[in-house]
């Protein structure tokens, strides 16, 4: 897709996020509106992955770590074919898939996660078996900033460095803001960039919401030959919808029906 | 009466050992099988392995969260993956990552607890597990396993290199001898009947297995008291049909385990048994709910009567109780 054609396909994507969300009277509303762009450009540019290669050896995987904002991830599958979009009507209703967390039970999800700091182990499992077997597939995991205390994330992000899992690129959605209020104020992990570097990674930052320079970014794996590569994407919790752009309250805020009217009206 | 399975007087290793040989005979016909271990190489008895198949190990240091993580990721891919690490850290500090990496996201992950129990004897509470079985119960989707010689361990490794679901697998360090010739079938999630009598039923799993089969012999010997002895080494799923079997003519039942006598085989069979209407006399011997006296492992089993006489003086007690 080019820029133009991103661009309108993520005002649809915030829109679904939205919709679902409404429908289910649950979700992540903030997280989900900060990753959607990063989401965007994968599935639609970067992601050798489809329908079709669900299942296939040789696909690239894409593992969501902050497995709260299942809602970005539930609408970008629906709208690659993994699974009919009216599937998402049943959003976290009784006995539905389609739970708050992503599972393996929906096509196209790659690993159960929504317990924080386990993505990133996955990933470098698995980037270690494309090493071992000369297979040439990428893996990408989403992070969120929030989740980075988590110990878990640094003894993968060492042993990812001692594999020199090049085929290793993670994501971390930057937005700021975590369920208490500030990360930097809960617990703060800057300076992210030094902290990754210091562990072996190859670090960029990127504007998360620029679909230009994540493009530019995810072209330009990896960033050093050897060494797993770190995007920080530096994103707005809410983006999309003004009232709801870097307000706490929208973590996991559902919009009543005047409020639903007025984000899709900016949603255009 | 008597011993349905005669026992042999080969030398015996010790259950971890059967564990790394057969893993190295199973990895010279499958490049697919790794080991994945925390800095455990030494005591997980697998140096040999990482010589012999360098490529076939994948060391992540001391890190047990990771490496119950790394070892799902390789195994979502179609590795079949062994998780070495001693299983105190194992169970407790991945707790989480076998809940939802392994058992959550049916990546079948092969855990291998070394060391278990009281193994690692006078170093003390840190390293035992006596929670493991109580722990790992509460979790869906995992196959729990304690064999109880080197027979037991040996298929039990080779059966759950075959499973495409997760298993957990402890086994002690300590030189266990053969229950049974090897023309006994071993089968995940079916209990062994290693010794057939009337009037007690000793149910065991482990290495509490041989002490059991020793204070039946005894009781056998010195009171004419026949006793069945069952190797329970599957903790989950329970074999519910030979609990029931052995439970049928209401003898006495005692339950032996090296864990906390909380949450382990004893609870899992009272459960079955009371929610099924037996009414048998029952008692459960482990670890009590305290932190162990210091020794070395026998030492420590011996002062709970977990051994032989220990098991013995149990099951006479509750026998002359029910009398």
């Amino acid at each position: 897709m080019n820029t133009n054609e991103l661009v309108r396909k993520s005002v649809e994507y915030r829109r679904k996020i939205l919709k679902y969300i409404v429908g289910a009277n649950a979700g992540h509303t903030g997280g989900s509106l900060s990753c959607i762009d990063v989401l965007n450009v994968l599935y639609n540019n970067v992601l050798n992955v489809s329908p079709e290669t669900a299942k296939s050896p040789t696909r690239d995987r894409y593992i969501q770590s902050k497995g709260h904002t299942v809602e970005a991830l539930y609408v970008v599958l629906a709208d690659q074919g993994f699974f009919p979009e009216s599937d998402l009507e049943t959003l976290c209703q009784y006995k539905s898939h389609y739970i708050g967390h992503p599972t393996k039970k929906i096509n196209g999800v790659e690993q159960n996660t929504g317990s924080l700091g386990h993505g990133l182990s996955l990933s470098v499992g698995t980037a270690i078996s494309a090493k071992l077997d000369d297979l040439d597939f990428r893996v990408f995991t989403l992070l969120g900033d929030g989740e980075l205390p988590e110990g878990s994330n640094w003894e993968a992000a060492l042993l990812a460095s001692h594999y020199k899992l090049d085929n290793l690129c993670a994501i971390v959605d930057k937005n700021t803001l975590q369920i208490s209020g500030p990360t930097a104020d809960v617990c703060n992990t800057d300076p992210l960039d030094d902290k990754f570097d210091a562990f072996g990674w190859a670090v960029r930052h990127v504007d998360g919401h620029d679909f230009d320079a994540l493009q530019a970014a995810f072209d330009a794996l990896p960033f050093q030959a050897g060494k797993p590569s770190l995007i920080i994407a530096h994103t707005v919790k809410g983006k999309g919808v003004s009232f709801m752009e870097n307000q706490l309250k929208w973590h996991h805020g559902v919009p009543n029906p005047a409020q639903y009217e007025q984000a899709m009206s900016e949603l255009i | 009466m008597g011993d349905v399975i005669t026992t042999t007087s080969a030398t015996y290793l010790a259950n971890l050992d059967v564990f790394s040989g057969t893993l190295q005979k199973l990895a010279a016909t499958n490049r697919n099988l790794l080991v994945v271990t925390s800095d455990s190489r030494g005591s997980g008895k697998l140096v040999p392995f990482a010589q012999n198949y360098p490529k076939q190990l994948i060391e992540v240091g001391i890190a047990e969260q990771n490496l119950v993580g790394v070892a799902a990721g390789l195994a979502s891919t179609g590795k079949n993956v062994f998780a070495v690490s001693p299983a105190c850290f194992l169970t407790a500090r991945s707790f989480e990552q076998i809940k939802t990496d392994v058992a959550y996201s049916n990546n079948p992950v092969r855990l291998v607890g070394i060391s278990a129990g009281v193994s690692y004897g006078a170093l003390g509470s840190t390293h035992h597990s006596l929670h493991d079985f109580a722990a790992l119960r509460a979790v869906n989707n995992l196959t729990i396993v304690a064999p109880a010689d080197n027979f037991e361990s040996e298929q039990a490794i080779r059966q759950a290199a075959e499973l495409d679901t997760p298993i957990y697998i402890r086994f002690g360090k300590k030189p266990m001898p053969l229950l049974t010739e090897a023309n006994c079938p071993f089968e995940l999630g079916k209990g062994r009947l290693v010794r057939q009598g009337d009037d007690l039923v000793l149910i065991a799993t482990g290495e509490t297995v041989y002490p059991a089969l020793q204070a039946a012999r005894h009781l056998d010997n010195v009171h004419g008291i026949q006793a069945s002895v069952v190797s329970m080494h599957t903790i989950k799923p329970l074999d519910y049909e030979l609990l029931a079997r052995v439970a049928a003519k209401g003898s006495p039942i005692v339950t032996v385990e090296e864990h906390s006598i909380f949450g382990g085989l004893g609870e899992a069979c009272a459960s079955f048994l009371m929610s099924n209407g037996y009414r048998n006399p029952f008692r459960i011997m482990g670890i009590p709910d305290e932190y162990t006296v210091t020794g070395s492992q026998t030492e420590i089993m011996d002062h709970y009567g977990l051994s032989e006489s220990g098991i013995a003086d149990r099951a006479l007690a509750l026998l002359n109780n029910q009398s």
